[in-house]
């Protein structure tokens, strides 16, 4: 194990942005996973495939339509609403299910999802250009610098976290999930809506993976299975940050970012294991995660 | 209907009666079919110990692992780290050694994941066993402590001798089923006996209120942990079988898939008595194969795509038969039974 000597500061600030950037990504993933355990108790491993499907939106929308802000636009109300058919159809069913039975049920959903999209859209790996307008680079130094579409992505994560905050915290609609997270009987006893705030919450979570997928798209491939690998770094983000907790899951996505990004940096040869260590660590320290409510 | 009857821990007399039968076709079954065959059988065999390793788990201590593959995983690995370029290894001290290796990772791993519960208990599990998964697929070979480790990475280790076992020829086809044979009938005995020891009797009871059983002075952890450590050992000995059979692992065995189809067998046989883990062992893997040879029509290759069928399968058995195929097979047998 070396250390790399060429981390100076341009480098630093670099991989520095990264983090941030890979950090928010993995957040608009588990703030969807989260809210959709913490409120309706179900553990969705079919959560990365809304991120596949966003990816595959995105190029597939970008070839009709030739614009990555319609894609965004257009692929995010695709997904929306077949999150909220599938919640129709599916998972409201499940809500009160066994996790075990949660679980085969959204792993069978993965294959199902797969093979859609096989059929639809086949199985070579696509790419989707970055728009002309932020296709720039920041120079940092003489031969460094920094693309300007990963800084309007980490823009486009940050406003739609603090939008998200705003919603739960300061709306009425976000009082009334609260309320529905707290005590479902209750809430429902006091005349709210609780199955209408559950399909307002899940259509939430996979719209958000999806705009995670979407934004994804032109910087690193679209492949198939790209939702399995990305699913489990939310659960990583998700076991740290505390189970339901949107807090929790921004600060630990943010330190799985870090910690990842600068771990493929300095120690390559173990890079891929440091973010399950710091997990191990976290779970000695705080079994029920860093934010448990 | 008390807990113990939901999940048919004591096996009701027509149910073990199905056993007996199927038993006497395994062992008459190579005497029957060709190589093919019984190397399928084999390979179900193989599959029904991890599935009744995983039961140990789910069905018997309610503890969901989403990264029990892992263990099967490594002790496939094991047979490929312990078999020489050009002869073969001994049977006998190799098999411990799998074993011995899956179990200790499983003690490790435990360790952190077995104070967890719940929905965080799935998560962990599947997250160690992606980092065991990662750690393999990325590495083509690994230096641990300037001794050099060929993992081969995503290309998977072949195995060039199968173990030798010297009162018998294991590169026999009929002569490997009936290990296996020995091995499953070994293994299911062990469990049956553990279920119903005091050690077996506090897992249930784990299962059913863990608080209640902390407050009757049983340190739950130790139970769990010891669970989990032997859950982890039977697996590896399946994968030590599949290794040995198969002379091939790849980093899938580990993989997210494995775990989740070793699942999907102990739900479909029905959980918490070993029987179930084995008829789901054998009828998922029938599916499989029946599923990956379906023809193609008007030009849509519906084997190819396997796994939509097996999705919508496993969709199906989630929502209408919760409690798989022998809960469905005792209902069918009981009907002409006057209700006790």
């Amino acid at each position: 194990m070396t250390i790399s000597a060429d981390m100076d500061l341009a480098n630093f600030l670099i991989q520095l942005l990264n983090s941030v950037q890979y950090g928010l990504l993995l957040f608009m993933l588990a703030a969807g996973l989260t809210l959709i355990f913490g409120i309706m108790g179900v553990v969705n491993l079919a959560h990365g495939s809304f991120y596949m499907l966003g990816a595959y939106l995105a190029w597939y929308l970008t070839q009709k339509t030739g614009s990555l802000v319609l894609a965004i636009v257009l692929g995010t109300v695709i997904a929306v609403a077949f999150g909220l058919l599938l919640e129709r159809v599916l998972f409201r069913h499940f809500y009160q299910r066994d996790h075990l039975d949660q679980v085969l049920l959204t792993f069978g959903l993965i294959y199902v999802f797969e093979e859609m999209r096989s059929i639809l859209w086949g199985d070579d790996v696509r790419g989707v250009e970055v728009p002309a307008l932020l296709s720039a680079s920041v120079p940092l130094t003489d031969n460094l610098s920094y693309p300007v579409y990963r800084l309007f992505m980490s823009a486009l994560c940050i406003g739609l976290a603090l939008g998200l905050y705003a919603l739960i915290t300061r709306t009425r609609l976000g009082m009334k999930i609260r309320a529905g997270a707290f005590n479902r009987e209750m809430a429902e006893a006091l005349g709210v809506n609780i199955k209408l705030i559950h399909a307002v919450v899940f259509a939430i979570g996979v719209g958000l993976a999806a705009i995670a997928g979407i934004l994804s798209a032109p910087i690193s491939q679209v492949y198939p299975n790209m939702g399995s690998q990305v699913l489990i770094m939310c659960f990583v983000v998700v076991v740290i940050g505390g189970i339901g907790s949107v807090r929790g899951a921004l600060i630990a996505a943010l330190l799985v970012g870090t910690v990842d990004t600068f771990g493929k940096v300095l120690l390559p040869q173990v890079a891929g294991m440091l973010v399950y260590v710091l997990m191990a660590a976290v779970l000695l320290w705080k079994p029920e995660g860093l934010f448990r409510q | 209907m008390s807990l113990a009857s939901t999940r048919l821990e004591t096996l009701p007399r027509s149910v073990q009666f199905v056993l007996l039968l199927g038993l006497a076709a395994l062992v008459l079954f190579p005497f029957m079919a060709t190589d093919f065959y019984t190397q399928m059988i084999t390979r179900m065999m193989i599959l029904s110990i991890f599935a009744m390793s995983l039961d140990l788990l789910q069905g018997v201590t309610g503890l969901v692992s989403l990264g029990h593959a892992a263990f099967f995983g490594i002790g496939g690995y094991m047979v490929a780290f312990l078999t020489p370029e050009a002869q073969a290894a001994s049977l006998w001290w190799t098999l411990p050694v799998a074993v011995g290796g899956a179990a200790l990772a499983a003690l490790v791993i435990g360790f952190f994941v077995v104070r967890t519960h719940g929905i965080y208990f799935i998560m962990v599990t599947l997250a160690f066993a992606q980092m065991l998964f990662y750690l393999v697929f990325d590495n083509k070979t690994l230096t641990v402590f300037g001794k050099g480790f060929v993992l081969g990475g995503s290309d998977g280790l072949y195995i060039n001798f199968k173990p030798s076992a010297g009162l018998f020829d294991l590169e026999s086809k009929r002569a490997f089923y009936f290990f296996t044979l020995a091995m499953l009938l070994l293994v299911y005995a062990f469990l049956r006996r553990l279920l119903f020891s005091p050690f077996g009797r506090a897992l249930a009871g784990i299962r059913v209120n863990e608080h209640r059983m902390r407050a009757m002075g049983f340190g739950t952890f130790g139970y769990k942990l010891t669970a989990f450590t032997l859950a982890g050992g039977l697996a590896g000995l399946a994968g030590y079988l599949w290794g040995a059979q198969t002379g091939f692992v790849n980093p899938e065995l580990m993989g997210f898939h494995m775990s989740a189809h070793a699942i999907m067998m102990v739900i479909l046989g029905g959980m918490g008595n070993f029987a179930g883990a084995i008829a789901g062992a054998f009828a998922f893997e029938l599916l499989l194969d029946l599923f990956k040879d379906l023809p193609t029509v008007q030009g849509f290759n519906a084997g190819k795509h396997w796994q939509l069928w097996m999705g919508l399968f496993i969709v199906f058995v989630v929502a209408f038969a919760p409690r798989g195929l022998l809960g469905l097979l005792e209902r069918a047998l009981r009907r002409g039974e006057p209700h006790p």
